[in-house]
Parts: C-alpha cells; structure tokens; sequence
C-alpha cells in the first residue's frame, strides 16, 4: 500500500509498519527543507548520500554482529551504535531530497552510486577489527559532525548538533575497548594491532576532499575533511598510547585512478554488502507486511 | 479558542512514551509544543536519538488520541534543533523513572567549544542506586536494551539496574 503523503500513512488504521516501502515515516517530516541560497541542489544531495552512506554501510556491518557479538553486553552496545548511525543515515538520506526518498536510496542505488567512504564497507572481521573500525570511524565522524554543526544549511547543522552526542559515546566505547584489548593478554593484543593494522589502508581517504566538499565548504555547508586530520592524529594518539599500540606503518590503499568511495569506487566487499542490504527490497518492491 | 487550544495540549500531554510507558511524552521533553492553526492541531516532537525506532508510534499515538478527542486534522512534526537533551526530562519525569527502577539522569554534559573531549576510564560519576539508594555503584555498560540507558550494577545490594544515562 502506498500513500501521497506521511499524513495519510500515520492516519490510516492499524497504520504501526516498521519496514521499507510501506508509508514509512519522512524522517523530516514538518521540517523546512529549503536549499539554502547560493548551493547547487546537485551537490547538497551527493553531500547528504557522502555522509548518509557512511552512516548506513557501518551500520550494516554493525548489525552484521547482532546475535555474534562476545558478551551480552557489548551485543546490545554494538547494536546500539548500529542503531544510532541508521538514524543518522535516514535522516541524512531524507534529507538528501532530489525526488527521491530514504527507502530509494537505500535500496534501489547500484554499487557506483554509493559515495561512503571505502572503510565503512570492509568486511566485518574479527572484535579486533570491528573496535578498529570504529575507532578511527567514530573519531574522524564526530570531528566532522562537531564543525559540521555550524553548516548554514540549518538542516544539516541540526542533524549533525544531534550526531555529536551520540557519536561521542561510540568513540568512547571504541577507545575503552582498544584500549582493554591492546593492554590486556597477548592474545586480545595481536587482535587489536592486527585489525588496526587492517583498516589503516583506508585511513587516508578520510581526509581527501571531494571536490563537491570544497564546494560546499566554500559555501557554509560542509566541512573539508582535511581539516580534521590534527584532532584525529590527537585523539587516536592518546588512545594508542594508553593501549601500549603503536600507529600501524602500511601503505594506504589506492583508489582506481584515483578515484575512491567518494567516487562511487569501491572493493569488492561492496557488492556482496549490497547484495545482503537490497535482497528483500529488490525482490519484493513496494511489498508490505 | 484558547480554551481549546489549552485542550490539544493537555490531550498530548496524556500520551505516554511507547518505551517507558511509565513517562509521558511531555514528561519526557520529547513533546515540544502544540499549537492550532486553521483548525489543525500542529504537534511538534523531537527524537531522543537519530535512531529512535518510537518515533513512529509516537506519532501514531498522538494522532489517534487528538482523534479520539474530537480534533479530526492533526498534523504531527518533527524538531531536531536544539536537540533533545536529558536536561528535559520534568521533575515528575524523573521520580517517575526512579519509582520504575532506572536511576534518573544528572546534568548533561555541557558543550564546550574546540573538540569534544574523549573519556578512557570508566565513569566517574555516581549513581545512586534506584532500589537500595546506596551510592556505592559501579557502571557495567554504557548501551543497555535501549539507546538511552547504561547498564549498572550496585555494590550494596547487588542488584543490577538501568540508568538514563546523560545526553
């Protein structure tokens, strides 16, 4: 069933649905979502998926722990991150606009159209590598989201003054555990240095800037992530210090000619990530339950 | 018609949050403001996280109770600025919480400008136990069965409890 607008949706009867396609509520509903003067539509959209795509392949590779996590307790804190960056993926995928909406974009983009960054997609990995992951992912985003507060877009400026609070406990439980990991047994050592040791190839990425970025940041509303390197470098010292770690030496991974998840260009985890992501959508458009 | 008004707000005033039943919206600081114009009633609501998987109950419940009140066009929107903070959480809200057993938030934390700061040891902060009132706690997880609470363990009477944590 589908309907013209969010009002319908939550009017009709017995209307409680909590899956894609199905009147789901615009996350932004009532909100002015104007663009702001002197910004390309063009761009604020492909700047949203940016920043709703790493949100949202994290996420999945998060809920990929969801009954395989360690202790119960770290099981509901992984979930609950998870849950946190799907929030801040469908609002951002809302607010994406461009005529199409959070489920579309989610669901129904192919590979290329993606512009998360390629650390957000390798694949799950070990305890040691998800704590890695989210270490430098959490660090780098809540540099990000703190200055993206002060967007113009009064839009985006909301949703990242909201993502700070949430992403500052998720750095937190990162760093505790890499911290526990690398200064605990032998053993939880070599997993921790191991999955840094993974995921650093991908580091760099982070702070190249697309030059939608530069655009956008020349006009208020982004934030050019070459400028949150310092406080990355900082924090990931002072966590690596206290976990006896030291930063891995390895080479960064190479985009194809260039070009890099910002791009659309990702590694071959991607596909397989989508396939997973899309199946019951694809397979059942505008179905319901 | 400021009678009136005075009615959509005290109907949404009554409905209560779908995860801590205990609350009401308004308790809870997630309900922002009601107002009419052209004879809809306009609910404005903020989410306590991005993620809140109760937003669309919320609206659902809203909608269905300002129906059953007699207000036919209800419009229910969302606010993200400024967001929610535990600071909101009402006086009655948070007896009401420690009465259900989850020790009430303290003071959030301020912004500060300049980067936010990174916490590596466990919590320093107390929380007094919701069932034995001691304060001799200690944290056990900062992310219990929801977003919003950590789970903590209370050294006296050996009791683990939930604890809205500070947002």
């Amino acid at each position: 069933m589908s309907f013209d607008n969010a009002y319908e949706a939550i009017t009709e009867e017995n209307s409680s649905r909590w899956a894609f396609g199905t009147g789901f509520e615009d996350p932004l509903s009532g909100m002015d979502t104007a663009v702001p003067s002197g910004v390309d539509a063009a761009d604020l959209t492909a700047y949203c998926l940016m920043l709703g795509d790493d949100a949202l392949i994290v996420s999945h590779r998060l809920q990929e722990w969801c009954t395989n996590a360690p202790e119960l307790e770290d099981e509901v804190a992984i979930a609950n991150i998870g849950l946190d960056l799907l929030g801040q993926a469908r609002l951002l995928l809302a607010r994406a606009g461009g005529g199409r909406g959070e489920d579309d974009y989610a669901f129904f983009r192919d590979e290329h159209e993606f512009r998360n960054v390629r650390l957000a997609e390798l694949p799950r990995g070990d305890f040691g590598k998800l704590i890695a992951r989210l270490l430098v992912f959490a660090t780098w985003r809540l540099a990000l989201l703190s200055r993206l507060a002060d967007s113009r877009d009064p839009v985006l400026s909301a949703i990242a003054a909201k993502g700070v609070k949430e992403v500052t406990y998720h750095r937190d439980y990162a760093a505790q555990w890499a911290v526990r990991l690398g200064d605990g047994t032998e053993y939880s050592r070599e997993r921790i240095r191991e999955g840094l040791e993974r995921v650093w190839p991908f580091v760099g990425e982070l702070f190249v800037p697309h030059e939608i970025e530069l655009r956008l940041t020349e006009a208020g509303v982004a934030v050019d992530p070459s400028t949150l390197r310092a406080e990355f470098d900082d924090v990931i010292a002072q966590v690596l210090a206290a976990a006896t770690l030291d930063v891995p030496d390895v080479a960064a991974r190479a985009g194809v000619a260039g070009r890099t998840g910002r791009d659309g260009v990702h590694t071959e985890a991607m596909g397989y990530l989508l396939a997973e992501l899309q199946s019951v959508a694809r397979a059942h458009p505008e179905g319901t339950w | 018609m400021v009678t009136a008004l005075r009615d959509a707000r005290a109907v949404a005033e009554t409905v209560t949050d779908p995860e801590l039943p205990m609350l009401t919206l308004a308790d809870l600081g997630v309900l922002r403001e009601v107002s009419e114009s052209g004879g809809t009633v306009i609910v404005s609501i903020t989410p306590t996280y991005s993620g809140c998987p109760a937003m669309d109950t919320m609206r659902d419940d809203l909608v269905h109770a300002l129906h059953a009140a007699g207000y036919d066009e209800v419009e229910v929107r969302t606010v993200l600025h400024p967001p929610w903070s535990t600071d909101w959480i009402s006086e009655a809200g948070r007896r009401k919480l420690a009465d259900a057993g989850i020790a009430p938030p303290g003071d959030a934390p301020a912004a500060r400008p300049g980067p936010v700061p990174l916490t590596l040891g466990p919590t320093v902060r107390r929380v007094r136990c919701p069932r034995c009132g001691s304060a001799e706690t200690e944290e056990l997880s900062r992310f219990s069965a929801t977003a919003c609470k950590a789970l903590h363990r209370c050294r006296a009477c050996a009791e683990p409890f939930e604890h809205m944590k500070e947002l």
